[in-house]
C-alpha cells in the first residue's frame, strides 16, 4: 500500500507513484497549439521593502482578443511566509499552485519543519520543468515566486523560466505579458527605502503602466470597483491587502494619472 | 517430520490482543479534552522532537501511544491521504471520520493478518467543528476497532486511572487553561503515588476553532507551558503542586506492567 511505504516527504514524489495522472506534466495531449483558445492570466509584479515584499496582479484573463474574465485571481498564499502569482494558462497556473501549496503543507506536516526559502523556491522550479512538454504546445505557466525569509531576515523575490530555470531577483520584479512596462515602470519608481504602502503604490503604478501599454493587462476597474490582488508577506506572515484598502491607493493612482497621465515623473539626473 | 501444532483461532486472536496491550501498556497515556473553543491534546513526552501528537490536516489532528516506528507510520499515511483527497477533491472534503475508518481498515488488516505482527498502538483521530457539537474524537484501538468518544478520551498505559480521574474532575467547555490543568492532574494521577508533571515533560497541542488561519492545529510552546504548570528547576506554582496523594484503593487489575520506559 503506498500510504504505508516509506518514502520522500515530497507529496509530488507521492503523487508520481500512486496517482500519476494527477500531475500536471504526466498528461500527453495532442500535438498542436491551442494557445489562443484557453484563458490567459497576465502581469504579476513584487517589490521588495526593509520589511518585506509586496506582490500584486491584475485580475484579466483574456482568450485571444476576448477578455475571457475581469476578476481572475492571479496572486496566492503559498504558505504562511510566502506567496506566488502565475502568468500564463490559467488553468495549468491554477493547478500548479494548489499542488505548490500541498507540497509545501505536505513536507511541513511530515517533517514538523517548513522548507528553507531556496528549497520552496527549488521546488517550485521542479514542478515548472515537470510541465515544459505542455509549454511546448503554447500552454505555459510562468511563475514568480516570493516570501519572507525567516533565515535571512528579509524579503526575496526569484523568478523563472518554462524550463525551470530558477533566477532570485534583486529588489523587483515582473512577469507576464506586461511584465516589460511594469519593470521600466518599476525601474524608475523603486527606492530602497520604501515603506510598505509607498510598496504597494508603486506596485499599482507598475501594473497601470502595464495596462496602460499591453491589451492583455487590465487596469484598475473603475466602474465595477475591480482592483489588482495584492499580497504583503512580512516577519508577521502572508496577509492579503484588503479590497477596500487596494480600492483607495488605486483611486490615488488613478487621480494622479487625470493630471499626469504618464504616471509620476522620475528625477533627471 | 513434525506436527504442526493446531491453536484455534479464539487463542490466535487472544494471543495477539495480549501481545499488543502489553506493549502499549508499558507507555505513558495522552488525553484528548474538549474545551470551550475546540480539542486540546496532553501528553508525557520527553522528547522536543518526537512527537506523539501531530497535524493531519486543516480540522484533523492525530495522537498516539505506543511504538514510535509504527504510529509514525500511520501518522504519515494519513497525512498522505489527507493531502491527496484534499487535493483531487476539496480541502472540506478531508473528514476526520474517512480518515479513522481507513485507519480502522489498516490496523485491522494487520491484526487479524497471520504475517505481521500486530502494531502496539493506540491512536486519536480528532476533527475540530464550527462549534462544539461537532467536534469529534475517535480512538482506535491495536485491532482496528474505533470508539467516537465526547468530552475526553484517555489511551495508553494507565488510561483506566487517568480515565477515573477524568469522569471525576472533568468539565464541558472550559477555558483553555482550566481543562489544560484537569488534563495535566489526570495525568499525574496514573498509579499509586500522584506525581507532578514538569513543563518539560509534556507535549501539548490544540485543534482551536477560532484560529483564522484555515489550518486550526497549534502547538502550546514551552515557554507558555512553564507559565502555566511550572519548570522542574524553577518555582512550581501549579494546584497540582498541593494535591495531596489520594488514598488510592486498588492498582488497576488491567494488563498489570506499569514500568514506565522512557519513551512510549
Amino acid at each position: 500500500m503506498a500510504f504505508l511505504t516509506p518514502g520522500s516527504s515530497s507529496f509530488s514524489d507521492f503523487l508520481s507513484v500512486h496517482a500519476p495522472d494527477l500531475l500536471p506534466g504526466r498528461r500527453t495531449s495532442p500535438a498542436g497549439s491551442v494557445g489562443n483558445e484557453v484563458p490567459h492570466g497576465t502581469t504579476i509584479v513584487a517589490a521588495t521593502f526593509p520589511g518585506g515584499v509586496v506582490m500584486a496582479g491584475d485580475r484579466r484573463a483574456t482568450m485571444g482578443n476576448v477578455i475571457a474574465q475581469r476578476d481572475i485571481e492571479k496572486v496566492y498564499p503559498a504558505d504562511e511566509y510566502s506567496c506566488v502569482g502565475i502568468a500564463g494558462s490559467a488553468g495549468l497556473a491554477v493547478e500548479m499552485v494548489r499542488l505548490f501549496q500541498t507540497e509545501l503543507e505536505h513536507y511541513e506536516k511530515i517533517e514538523g519543519m517548513t522548507l528553507s526559502m531556496d528549497g520552496k523556491a527549488n521546488r517550485l522550479a521542479t514542478l515548472v520543468r515537470g510541465s515544459l512538454p505542455m509549454a511546448m504546445q503554447g500552454l505555459a505557466a510562468v511563475p514568480l515566486f516570493a516570501g519572507f525569509d525567516l533565515r535571512a531576515g528579509g524579503g526575496r523575490i526569484f523568478s523563472y523560466d518554462v524550463t525551470g530555470g530558477r533566477y532570485e531577483e534583486t529588489a523587483f520584479h515582473a512577469v507576464g505579458s506586461g511584465s516589460v512596462f511594469a519593470r521600466g515602470s518599476l525601474k524608475k519608481l523603486y527606492r530602497e527605502d520604501l515603506s510598505e504602502l509607498e510598496c504597494v503604490m508603486a506596485a499599482l503604478q507598475a501594473l497601470y503602466d502595464a495596462a496602460d501599454d499591453d491589451s492583455a493587462t487590465g487596469g484598475p476597474d473603475m466602474a465595477r470597483r475591480i482592483f489588482p490582488v495584492v499580497a504583503v508577506v512580512t516577519e508577521e506572515g502572508y496577509t492579503r491587502v484588503a479590497d477596500a484598502e487596494v480600492g483607495r491607493v488605486a483611486d490615488e493612482v488613478v487621480s494622479g494619472r487625470m493630471r499626469r497621465p504618464d504616471g509620476p515623473p522620475a528625477p533627471l539626473s | 517430520m513434525t506436527v504442526p501444532y493446531y491453536v484455534s483461532p479464539e487463542q490466535l486472536m487472544k494471543d495477539r490482543a495480549d501481545f499488543a496491550r502489553k506493549g502499549i501498556a508499558r507507555g505513558r497515556s495522552v488525553v484528548a479534552v474538549q474545551y470551550a473553543d475546540g480539542i486540546a491534546f496532553v501528553g508525557e513526552n520527553p522528547s522536543q522532537a518526537l512527537h506523539k501528537i501531530s497535524e493531519i490536516y486543516d480540522r484533523i489532528a492525530f495522537a498516539a501511544v505506543g511504538r514510535y516506528n509504527e504510529f509514525e507510520n500511520l501518522r504519515i499515511a494519513g497525512v498522505r491521504l489527507a493531502d491527496l483527497r484534499g487535493y483531487s477533491y476539496d480541502r472540506t472534503d478531508v473528514t476526520g471520520r474517512g480518515l479513522a475508518n481507513a485507519y480502522a481498515q489498516t490496523l485491522g488488516t494487520i491484526f487479524s493478518s497471520g504475517g505481521e505482527k500486530p502494531y502496539e498502538i493506540e491512536i486519536f483521530v480528532a476533527e475540530v467543528g464550527e462549534r462544539p457539537e461537532a467536534d469529534q474524537i475517535y480512538r482506535l484501538t491495536y485491532d482496528g476497532s474505533v470508539a467516537d468518544e465526547h468530552g475526553y478520551a484517555v489511551m495508553g498505559g494507565s488510561a483506566e486511572l487517568v480515565g477515573t480521574y477524568l469522569e471525576e474532575h472533568f468539565q464541558p467547555a472550559q477555558g483553555l487553561e482550566d481543562v489544560l490543568q484537569v488534563a495535566v492532574d489526570a495525568l499525574g494521577h496514573d498509579g499509586q503515588q500522584v506525581r507532578r508533571l514538569h513543563a518539560e515533560h509534556l507535549e501539548v497541542a490544540v485543534l482551536d476553532r477560532t484560529r483564522s488561519q484555515p489550518r486550526k492545529f497549534k502547538r502550546v510552546t514551552a515557554r507558555r507551558l512553564t507559565e502555566l504548570f511550572g519548570s522542574a528547576n524553577g518555582p512550581a506554582n501549579g494546584p497540582a503542586e498541593t494535591t495531596t496523594p489520594p488514598p488510592s484503593p486498588s492498582p488497576p487489575a488491567d494488563d498489570g506492567e506499569q514500568d514506565p520506559p522512557p519513551i512510549g
